[in-house]
């Protein structure tokens, strides 16, 4: 790990002012994520701005939805009743994630932007075109088990995004609160935020250097209170999913009204599918019509050696995601 | 010497047995109890290593510019100046009397050999600073395409004749194993497949150097054998043995990894010559990948013949394995194959690869271990093929007697007991053998179960044991404690040999200055060590015999020694039990402070030698009595077979949508002989239980092909059972008693925890699913792809 400056920023734009570029800086909240692959020279920042003292807080529900702060923990949102309640996906995805140790620690904005646990990208002596755009993808005949089947390109098959949060997020039309130097801020809906590889897998999302992610918010829906997440991994907690799905469906007299499907696990980037929902909407709510959203989900999903076993594993995760949310009433 | 101290009965216990709380708990849980990294040393300084990227090749540069200039910086070390040892560690031509499971030595020359292996070695005043000049020092290399295992299309299979780097026969005939097979009437043919695994201890190797002249040095080292660490130092540096004291006092777990002598250990004592100063090297994470060894990749394939009513008539065992460039290493996983049934016929034989690996080595019941989980899971098939309940087909094929050695008889075995304990406890009779009929929701629900067995490997030790006046005792030997409570049940052995209670006991270990007692490894340190206990306080039992029936105050006065008899730390005689006094009565009018009592202890087959010979003549075992033979020898003792028994049985439920396992109930019931600490050693069957599960269930380190390095050397992707994975489980013992294998009737209970569990949750998983996974570990992409075979 190299020798770093360390700033704490009191106010927004002092953090964001002082971020010079992603490369030689980074902002820090819980660290979970950036100090583990600063420790494996991964990333080589000589600056860290701390944000945690920024008022990046609160978990409210407005007109609008819900809004989450982004430097809340994971584990105190998760736990929230709001959240536990009008929105369980989101708490679900967030208490099946990590370690309570690493929930405690772990922040929001943190969350969305954890990067790949691809294990090439994570050991230097490897080549990887994510971490050092040119120099190949050992992962295509190597480890990847628990790379993705959906979005990926020829330069890179990862999981992008491995996580949990992000899937029911951008299930439920999520959209995150930015914030420049200038003190400007927009806002980007998480499925416009990340970017599939292509030719340029190290580009993984729309942030721009000096954005820092104020929060996020979710709109309210009968399918996000009657939402879920599901996940499967190999061992009972403390693992990534090899295939998750976030589901929300407003079934009314048997009918689906409106759905929402995001699959974890198994795209280059959190998967929201349109496809699936569609075949959803309208239908009523059955087996028959969850296995046929199902295959759509997965249709032109492209294996590699050791993880063509997600293609039929994650459909049953959705059929199981949306039997079980159709089952609540 | 007339008296008979070594009659084939067991002596009375009190304090032994006893679920007494770990005397270094307290110590432990404060944070005092100093592991081999933490303990503070005057002008100490720190070591990191680099090691390869690449698994073959060679070193064309190694720039340390960058390096050199970080703060801090004392010395970089490197093939290039790094001291050499008085002498390099042998090949496989010499016998290796340092004890190195692997033979190469790294950082000699420019080759690579291995990904991981060590290319420098930092020396900084921080731990900070030696990591970040590591990182900062730039290798380049000639890159060669590495071999990544026996699999790899370009390794080629040979014959090594001897397995475990010439330590084991890597054939064996019994009978007519092919002509039996060939004939047999019910058939059985199957190939298992084992992963890597690594033993993943949570505290990593680590050394502590500190040379007190130029041929005195003092190692604080993570070993499960200091006599071990000590005799390879000696050999390698060349400087006598005493002039070396290895100290351990604590270790965060070992599981085999530690039971060796390996390269960082002496590139640290070398580095730290060559800096002169204290210099300590703790391995990182990943590095305990590629430093300490792990459990090879393997495949076994097992025949099995047997009768139409299901007697065993034949086993042929054939395994494939990975080794290193340089050493012919294999668990030996046909041994339990060969001895744990009634079978007339047996062969094995051991294919080897070479890649460019390091020496893998011996890990929690090696051999063992996966050997039963090939033998149990074909017991499992030949039930259900022969329609018979598999626990009722392991009593049909009951061994009497060691089959795999002449036929002796065991020393002891209780497995009947522990199959009807467990089966019992566990609910065995309400398995539907018919199996995919039991649903539990949308779960599928399976019984399983498999013997566990594990041999008693003869060992011996020393120990002292001083006994004071005012009724305190020290107790010393050097032994080590994994954390699994060597110190605490030394101290009941200690509290009952000398009949005081244990508050008023000291144990010691983990230092050479001690008496040498075998390593933790094998399941020997417990049995071997209470075996030297018990024999050094006979040592002061005689000279406090001596004392009393010269002292006119003592009711023994005037006795003969040989009459009289010590339990519990009385003395009496025997033929008038009511007469006599305590060891601490008779010392405390002697004037003297203190007695010192020490002795050799054997544990194992030397033990029952020693017996018969001591026994001269008059007892030996009941069914052998000692004396001289036709021809006028001394007689020697065919002997028994030793070995400990178990049963498992375990409940799973297997989704069958998402092909995850997980078990969800565990009964274990084993016969260990003499418990020595009724809560450490229950820990103890747990843990193995676990381990087990962990190695079914999850444990596997990925080696890429084209690069042969690791990609998951981290605890986060190499998965170990987390809580949630393990139900509660229920471990009880038989009661057995065995007074052949040592003073206590003790056997080791580190391993035989293991032994049999992958089989029992794989015959689990097959009740559940009717789906045989023969591939460990049983990850739900394999079990997925077993539901949706129709074979
Ligand atoms: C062993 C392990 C297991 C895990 N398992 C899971 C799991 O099962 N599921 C799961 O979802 N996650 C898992 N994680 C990932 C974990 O959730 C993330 O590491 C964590 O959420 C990151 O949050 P943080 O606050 O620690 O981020 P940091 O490490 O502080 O930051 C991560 C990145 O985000 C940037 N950043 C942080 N906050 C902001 C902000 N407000 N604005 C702009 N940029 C910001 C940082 O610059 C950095 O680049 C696991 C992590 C570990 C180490
Ligand atoms: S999959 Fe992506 S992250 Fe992994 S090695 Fe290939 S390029 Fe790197």
């Amino acid at each position: 790990m190299n020798n770093f400056s360390y700033l704490q920023a009191t106010k927004a734009k002092e953090a964001t002012g002082a971020k010079r570029d992603d490369k030689s800086s980074a902002f820090i909240a819980g660290g979970t994520t950036l100090i583990d692959l600063m420790k494996l020279n991964v990333e080589n920042h000589d600056q860290l701005i701390d944000v945690n003292m920024l008022p990046f807080k609160g978990i409210e529900q407005s007109n609008d939805g819900l809004r989450i702060g982004a430097l809340e923990r994971m584990s105190d949102v998760g736990e929230h009743k709001l959240i536990v309640e009008q929105y369980p996906a989101i708490s679900q995805s967030l208490l099946l994630a990590a370690s309570a140790q690493l929930r405690n620690m772990a922040s929001i904005g943190g969350n969305i932007l954890q990067r790949t646990r691809c294990p090439y990208f994570r050991d230097t002596a490897f080549p990887c075109n994510k971490r050092e755009p040119g120099t190949g993808c050992p992962a295509k005949e190597g480890d990847n088990r628990n790379l993705a089947i959906l979005g990926t390109s020829d330069a890179c098959i990862a999981t992008s995004y491995p996580g949990d949060l992000s899937v029911a997020l951008i299930a439920l039309d999520a959209v995150l609160t930015l914030e420049n130097a200038k003190g400007k801020q927009r806002r980007v809906p998480i499925s416009e935020f990340y970017r599939l590889p292509g030719k340029t897998p190290h580009i993984e999302n729309t942030l721009e250097a000096d954005e820092l992610i104020v929060a996020v918010t979710v709109p309210k829906a009968e399918h996000a209170r009657k939402s879920l997440y599901m996940k499967v991994r190999d061992r009972a907690s403390y693992a990534y999913a090899l295939t998750s799905a976030a589901v929300g469906l407003d079934v009314q007299g048997g009918t689906i009204r409106s759905a929402r499907v995001a699959l974890g696990g198994v795209g280059a980037q959190p998967w929201r599918s349109k496809e699936a929902e569609q075949m959803l909407v309208g239908k009523p709510a059955n087996e028959s019509t969850f296995r046929a959203a199902a295959a759509a989900a997965v249709r032109g999903a492209q294996p590699y050696e050791h993880n063509a076993f997600k293609i039929e594993m994650v459909q049953n995760t959705l059929v199981r995601a949306l039997t079980e949310v159709a089952a609540k009433g | 010497m007339e008296t008979n101290f070594f009659e084939p009965t067991l002596p009375p216990v009190n304090a032994v047995g006893k679920p007494m709380d770990r005397v270094d708990g307290r110590a432990k849980v404060m944070g005092a109890a100093r592991y081999s990294a933490e303990y503070p040393v005057n002008g100490l300084v720190h070591g990191v290593l680099k090691t390869s990227d690449i698994a073959k090749g060679k070193i064309t540069n190694i720039d340390t510019a960058a390096a050199a200039k970080e703060p801090g910086v004392i010395s970089i070390l490197t093939y290039q100046n790094i001291p050499k040892p008085a002498k390099v560690p042998s090949t496989l031509k010499e016998e290796k009397k340092w004890q190195a499971a692997q033979s190469y030595l790294p950082m000699q020359d420019a080759e690579i050999h291995y990904a991981g292996e060590p290319v420098a070695l930092v020396v900084a005043d921080t731990l900070e600073r030696a990591t970040q000049a590591a990182a900062l020092i730039k290798v380049s290399y000639q890159v060669e395409k590495p071999i990544d295992s026996y699999h790899d299309p370009k390794a080629d299979l040979f014959d090594p004749q001897k397995i475990q780097n010439g330590k084991t026969d890597g054939h064996k005939v019994r009978g007519n194993p092919e002509t039996a097979y060939a004939s047999a009437p019910v058939k059985h043919e199957a190939t298992y497949v084992h992963a890597i695994n690594h033993h993943n201890p949570m505290e990593p190797a680590a050394t502590t150097a500190v040379w007190e002249g130029s041929d005195r040095l003092t190692v604080y080292e993570s070993t499960q054998n200091i006599t071990m660490s000590q005799g390879s130092l000696a050999n390698l540096l060349g400087i006598p043995r005493d002039q070396i004291r290895i100290i351990t006092h604590h270790l965060g777990g070992g599981f085999g990894c530690k039971g060796s002598f390996w390269p960082h250990t002496i590139l640290t004592v070398l580095a730290a010559r060559a800096v002169n100063r204290p210099l300590r090297l703790v391995l990182t994470r990943p590095q305990m990948y590629t430093s300490v060894g792990h459990r090879e990749d393997q495949e076994q394939t097992l025949k099995i013949g047997a009768t139409q009513e299901g007697k065993l008539v034949s086993m042929i065992h054939e395994k494939k394995s990975t080794t290193s460039p340089w050493d012919n290493y294999a668990e030996s996983n046909s041994k339990v194959v060969n001895m744990l049934y009634a079978c007339p016929n047996f062969s094995a034989r051991y294919e080897l690869a070479r890649a460019n690996v390091m020496t893998s080595v011996w890990m929690r019941a090696p051999g063992e271990a996966p050997g039963s989980f090939a033998l149990e899971s074909s017991m499992d098939d030949l039930a259900h093929q022969l329609n018979m309940d598999p626990l009722q087909f392991r009593l049909l094929n009951y061994a009497d007697k060691d089959y795999s050695d002449n036929e002796k008889p065991w020393s002891s075995k209780s497995l009947k007991e522990c199959y009807a304990r467990g089966a019992e406890l566990f609910g065995w009779s309400k398995r539907n053998p018919k199996p995919g009929q039991t649903r539990r929701g949308k779960k599928l629900v399976g019984m399983g179960m498999a013997t566990a067995t594990y041999p008693v490997h003869s060992s011996q030790g020393t120990a002292r044991v001083r006994l004071f006046a005012d009724g305190h005792a020290v107790v010393q030997s050097g032994a080590t404690d994994l954390g699994t409570g060597t110190w605490t049940v030394m101290t009941q052995v200690g509290a009952d040999a000398l009949g005081l209670p244990p508050e008023k006991v000291r144990f010691e270990l983990g230092d050479t200055r001690l008496p040498t007692a075998p390593g933790s490894g094998g399941s020997q340190a417990a049995g071997t060590v209470s075996s030297s206990i018990m024999a050094a306080a006979e040592d002061l039992w005689k000279k406090v015999i001596d004392m009393a029936v010269g002292d006119k105050k003592s009711p023994l006065y005037k006795a003969k020694p040989t009459d009289v008899k010590v339990e519990l730390g009385r003395m009496f005689l025997k033929k008038n039990p009511q007469k006599g006094e305590t060891l601490v009565a008779a010392l405390s009018r002697s004037g003297m402070t203190d007695i010192e009592g020490m002795a050799m202890g054997k544990y194992g087959s030397g033990y029952e030698e020693k017996h018969f010979a001591a026994a001269g003549g008059a007892a030996g075992s009941p069914e052998e009595p000692g004396g001289k033979n036709e021809k006028g020898e001394e007689k020697k003792p065919s002997g028994h077979s030793m070995h400990s028994f178990g049963a498992h049985f375990c409940e799973v439920e297997v989704d069958p949508d998402f092909g995850t396992i997980r078990v969800t109930r565990w009964v274990g019931v084993h016969g260990v002989g003499q418990v020595l600490n009724l809560k450490t050693a229950t820990s103890q069957l747990y843990g193995g239980a676990i381990f087990g599960i962990g190695s079914a269930l999850m444990e596997e380190t990925f080696r890429d092909p084209n690069y042969a390095r690791y990609t998951n050397h981290n605890l986060a992707e190499y998965h170990i059972p987390v809580n949630a994975d393990i139900p509660d489980m229920k471990i009880e013992f038989v009661p057995e008693k065995d007074p052949y294998i040592n003073a206590l009737g003790v056997k080791g209970i580190g391993e035989i925890g293991i032994v049999g569990v992958a089989a029992a949750v794989a015959n689990a998983v097959y009740n559940a699913t009717g789906k045989r996974m023969r591939s460990l570990p049983m990850t739900p992409d394999k079990m997925l792809q077993a539901l949706r075979t129709s074979a």
